[in-house]
């Protein structure tokens, strides 16, 4: 077995216990409590926070792409979705391809 | 209406959008993999025991980078921190009176953040004993079309066109701001998430690492406390 898979097997048991805990955890917490309700807040701003980053400022190939660029993709994937299709995510998704699509050919 | 199981129903909602858009993200990890050298079977691993495309990719460039290994699994496993959060409020959703601790167990192996996100949206308009199932029949076809587009990435990452390609890795943030966007949430669901979006890219001006987590617990702190001040003057439900 090399370094590589051991790793993998590993970071795949490590990353588990977090999610074990917190099975575990969810049983001793009542759902209508306030710490709930904190929690749910924390679980919410995580992922925002990480999408808000990842479309602001990119790490990986995303940072081929202009910020303009990103903006522009991103609220026309938001119209397509809220406003054009009442909230197809298939159009929505599809159309944010779409437009980073057409603005990078545009611009390229 | 056809009586669909709640099983069937996930198998098929999966198997559109998310599944291709985790696709698009998994085709970059493979390719990622096949460029450094590293293994086929070591990959596929990553993707089935890990499921965490960031842990997946810190793995990958800390490893090529010769860091030691203890230090790439703590790495790792760090970044795995907003799984806590995550489960601990899906698995109660999850529970009915039939189902046993060890059903909620195997489920948070296949949480993600799009298994997640999508059942956040959905679950509050489905019936509870419906839920389990259709978060496996979900979660498992995710798991599947991951672990195709991983070997497909492996084995045939570098024949797409590179605008072709960014268009395909802007598709995974897009998903998830709009399942975001669409969902049924609260007047505090919505505070959470516009404050974290401000929260995501300040936190990353000070520590990049570390951003996610601190940027989740100052914003959703923050989220809750102003909810919480604006029920007691009555503004807020």
């Amino acid at each position: 077995m090399s370094d590589y898979t051991l790793l993998a097997i590993v970071c795949g048991l490590g990353t588990y216990l977090w999610r074990g805990l917190g099975v575990t955890l969810s049983a001793r917490i009542r759902p209508e409590s306030e710490l709930f309700a904190w929690i749910g807040c924390v679980a919410y701003a995580m992922l925002a926070g990480l999408i808000s980053r990842v479309i602001l400022m990119p790490s990986g190939s995303l940072e081929h792409t202009a910020l303009w660029q990103r903006l522009a993709a991103t609220g026309f994937a938001l119209v397509a979705y809220l406003l054009l299709t009442r909230k197809n995510l298939f159009a929505g998704v599809i159309a944010s391809a779409a437009a980073m699509y057409v603005v990078l050919r545009l611009s390229a | 209406m056809t009586a669909r199981s709640g099983f069937q129903q996930g198998l098929l909602h999966a198997a559109g959008v998310p599944a291709l858009v985790l696709a698009a993200g998994y085709i970059g990890f493979g390719a990622l993999s096949a460029g450094h050298g590293l293994s086929l079977a070591g990959t596929l691993l990553s993707t089935l025991l890990i499921w965490a495309l960031p842990a997946q990719l810190i793995i990958v460039e800390m490893h090529t980078l010769g860091a030691p290994f203890f230090a790439v699994l703590l790495t790792a496993v760090l970044s795995g921190v907003r799984f806590l959060p995550m489960t601990v409020i899906l698995a109660p959703l999850l529970y009915e009176a039939r189902s046993r601790p060890l059903h909620q167990y195997a489920a948070a192996h296949f949480i993600s953040m799009s298994g997640w996100a999508w059942a956040m949206a959905r679950f509050p308009a489905m019936p509870p004993e419906r839920r389990l199932g259709y978060f496996f029949g979900f979660t498992s076809t995710l798991m599947a079309s991951a672990l195709a587009s991983t070997a497909l990435g492996y084995l045939a990452g570098d024949l797409l066109p590179p605008m072709a390609k960014l268009a395909f890795v802007f598709m995974s943030p897009m998903y998830f701001l709009l399942l975001l966007a669409g969902g049924q949430n609260d007047a505090r669901g919505y505070l959470a998430i516009v404050v974290g979006a401000v929260a995501g890219p300040l936190a990353h001006f000070v520590t990049p690492q570390w951003s996610v987590l601190i940027a989740g617990i100052a914003g959703g702190t923050l989220a809750y406390f102003a909810h919480r001040a604006w029920k007691r003057k009555g503004l807020a439900r």
